[in-house]
């Protein structure tokens, strides 16, 4: 005979846990003094909730694992979540284990009493509410099996207090089947052939993936698939990495701050194939606009939902991207020919050669030349995590990522204050690698006490706050479509960052001067590789993203930096 | 388009809640929707009514296929199907309305199944349609009280929805 806490650290043991991210509090005392007892599940004690959940989605987005957060009843599951919603929008495995108020107590506005089956209900694949016992590992087992097939997401699972003290006996199920829960795999092989046929007639085809590719851990068959046809790719913003960006096939990142030849080939292109990606309203923009030539749609999800959602397509494939493109890749061997789309190439290089993403230098530091400097610095291999704004956007677009989960961010989502917290879990997951948060002054302080448990965790990251006084995004837009009325967009009286940094223990270093940027960025990475380091670098006040599409216009409608 | 989508649901605390509130959070719309357990006590059938395009109602199906405790789903008015709607309607009834009502009653066979000096109950079946004819027949004033189940339907023939 087991109790229910028992029971519960078992699971997390059996489904090989290594880190849980939480916070304790008394609905989940039981649970935590059997942590306590062991040492194979290691608990990582956060500063705040929705860091638990934002740390163990960076830990999953970064290593392929489900993340696990355990948090208490009431404020702790409402901190939850956030950090919940963010991992949703993305697709993320996690389970959150919340605690409740005793069974007994439900419904009678206990202390630390809050729905939150009901509150979670919208932004989680599942959620159980466990009422027995005997009930509680067949219950874990499942939201393990939910969270991490098909298309992924977290799952909460609420325990009340008194669940976790009663006992039974434990024997943790080896499988589960429901009868209401059968993900697809297998992709239909007529419509796969429909799609080669489609691919190898193309003139000018475009490959357009997203975060379904590195979900599915298939960057390897894209890459393969993609070099076999020769086509162009882009990857969007949550699906960086999938195919190597320093490669000339690939043309950037699509979208409302995508390149010119990304967003021209995907307006301009007679067959597309979408893999993975979902047609979001920042990547295509307006449905109306988006690719009005007469072209053909091939859409690979997972997802059936996410198919025909927003844009129409005529070739829909249901099924795991990494099995579809498994049997695309045989048709294709199969298949000595080779599409001849050279007039194509001709038109895509005269849209890259507009350098889109060219900016100038002043004597004020340029973002863009942070990321430049950061990509050198790390040689490309860091794990860059960010927040959300212009910073976000820089870093997608100027450091060239080469490999899948090495480029973390909340793309659906766009939650603020997720940098540091991923970058934590990113740290945990991968001890060998470099860890870099790319974020602003106004992301940072949404998640600061997080400076706390990297302390704790001895987590060597270093912190690329791009300050430039400003909430830059609201006010790039403000300064775009509000006549420059900075309408809650300064951040007035912020702190000193170097001193907040060495108070939590931490390394600070201010940076000013353009010419200071790279020696500041080897300090960190060679000198204090094992530091946390909080690099505060004045950055341009008010340089812009570019190109820009604004919201609601067709992907053709770029503004680019020298149109203004 | 008016559609009538029958689902077959895991009949779990809570799952009811997880359909509804994908109607409210996605903006569908419902008009009307019935819920009960089926000869099988583990599952529920519901039956939702709604109005969209094409489009829409193929991402309602693909939405509610995607619920964890959905079972299947299926769009009856795609195919020949039946629907009834079952109304209880408290009229006043006295002096000469007593034999109109009677007699209305009559005419759209329904059932008075309770009595009073002063007013019936009837208990009437058929599609939402002729329950709302029902209501046009007779005089507004002397209507006290309606409860109508929304739709159930089911398909014709050899078109059946199970496990």
């Amino acid at each position: 005979m087991m109790t229910g806490a028992e029971i519960v650290i078992r699971c997390l043991q059996e489904e090989k846990v290594e880190y849980v991210f939480g916070y304790p509090g008394g609905s989940v005392l039981h649970i935590y003094d059997e942590l306590f007892k062991q040492d194979q599940v290691k608990h990582i004690l956060v500063r705040h909730e929705q860091a638990a959940v934002h740390a163990a989605d960076g830990l999953a987005r970064s290593s392929h694992r489900v993340g696990v957060a355990l948090v208490t009843s009431g404020p702790g599951a409402t901190n939850a979540v956030t950090g919940i919603a963010t991992a949703y929008m993305d697709s993320i495995p996690l389970v959150i284990i919340t605690g409740q108020v005793p069974s007994f107590y439900i419904g009678q506005d206990a202390f630390q009493e809050c729905d939150t089956v009901g509150i979670t209900r919208p932004c989680v694949k599942h959620n159980f509410l466990v009422k027995d016992v005997r009930e509680l590992a067949m219950t874990i087992k499942k939201a393990f099996y939910i969270a991490s097939t098909g298309r992924p997401g977290p799952v909460v699972v609420d325990i009340p207090k008194d669940i976790t003290a009663a006992k039974c006996k434990f024997e943790y199920p080896q499988s589960v089947s429901m009868r209401s829960y059968n993900p697809v795999v297998k992709g239909h092989l007529g419509q796969i052939k429909k799609a080669v046929q489609l691919l190898l007639g193309a003139k000018r085809p475009m490959i357009y993936t997203g975060g379904g590719v590195i979900l599915a851990n298939a960057a390897e068959q894209l890459t393969t698939l993609t070099r076999r046809l020769g086509f162009p790719i882009t990857n969007t913003l949550m699906g960086l990495g999938a195919y190597p960006a320093t490669d000339r096939q690939f043309l950037g990142m699509p979208g409302m701050h995508g390149t010119v030849e990304a967003n021209m080939a995907m307006q301009h292109c007679d067959v597309l194939l979408a893999i993975g990606a979902r047609f979001d309203d920042r990547v295509i923009g307006n449905t109306e606009n988006f690719a009005s030539l007469p072209r053909k749609i091939i859409h690979v999800d997972i997802d059936p939902s996410s198919i025909s959602k927003r844009v129409r397509v005529d070739v829909p494939i249901v099924g795991s991207v990494a099995d579809v493109l498994d049997e695309m890749q045989k048709l294709l061997d199969a298949e000595p020919g080779q599409p001849q789309i050279a007039d194509w190439w001709k038109d895509i290089e005269g849209w890259r050669a507009k350098q889109c993403m060219k900016y100038t230098m002043k004597d004020v530091i340029m973002p863009q030349y942070v990321i430049e400097k950061l990509y050198e610095v790390t040689g490309g291999q860091a794990i860059v995590t960010s927040d959300v704004g212009q910073h976000q956007m820089w870093a997608a677009q100027y450091y060239k990522f080469d490999e899948p989960r090495r480029w973390l961010n909340s793309g659906g989502l766009g939650t603020m204050g997720v940098g540091l917290p991923y970058a934590m879990g990113a740290a945990l997951a991968n001890p060998d690698r470099q860890i870099a948060c790319i974020t602003g002054e106004g992301s940072i302080q949404m998640c600061i006490q997080e400076l706390s448990t990297a302390k704790q965790f001895r987590l060597p990251i270093k912190i690329i706050n791009l300050n430039n006084r400003y909430l830059g995004m609201v006010r790039q837009w403000q300064e775009m479509f509000y006549s420059s009325r900075y309408s809650g967009s300064y951040m007035d009286s912020l702190p000193d960052f170097v001193k907040l940094a060495e108070a939590y223990g931490h390394v600070g270093i201010r940076v000013e001067r353009p010419e200071d940027v790279e020696g500041a960025l080897r300090k960190a990475f060679v000198e204090h590789k094992d530091d946390l380091v909080f690099l505060d670098i004045y950055t341009d006040r008010e340089a812009n993203v570019f190109p820009m599409v604004a919201a609601g216009m067709g992907l053709s409608d770029m503004i680019l930096a020298e149109d203004l | 388009m008016r559609h009538i989508i029958s689902v077959l649901l895991e009949n779990e605390a809570g799952a009811l809640s997880r359909v509804a509130g994908l109607f409210s959070a996605r903006g569908y719309n419902i008009e009307t929707l019935t819920v009960a357990p089926t000869e099988d006590c583990s599952l529920s059938r519901l039956t939702i009514v709604t109005r969209g395009s094409n489009e829409i109602v193929e991402q309602i199906t693909k939405q509610l296929n995607k619920l964890i405790d959905v079972v299947k789903v299926v769009d009856l008015s795609e195919a020949a199907h039946i629907e009834r709607e079952l109304m209880l309607i408290k009229v006043r009834a006295s002096g000469k309305d007593r034999e109109e009502i009677k007699r209305m009653a009559d005419i759209f066979r329904g059932r008075i199944i309770d009595v009073t000096e002063s007013n019936y109950v009837i208990e009437l079946t058929g599609s939402g349609s002729k329950l709302d004819a029902f209501i046009q027949a007779i005089d507004v004033d002397l209507i006290l009280e309606t409860v109508r189940t929304g739709v159930s339907g089911i398909g014709r023939g050899d078109r059946i929805l199970k496990v």
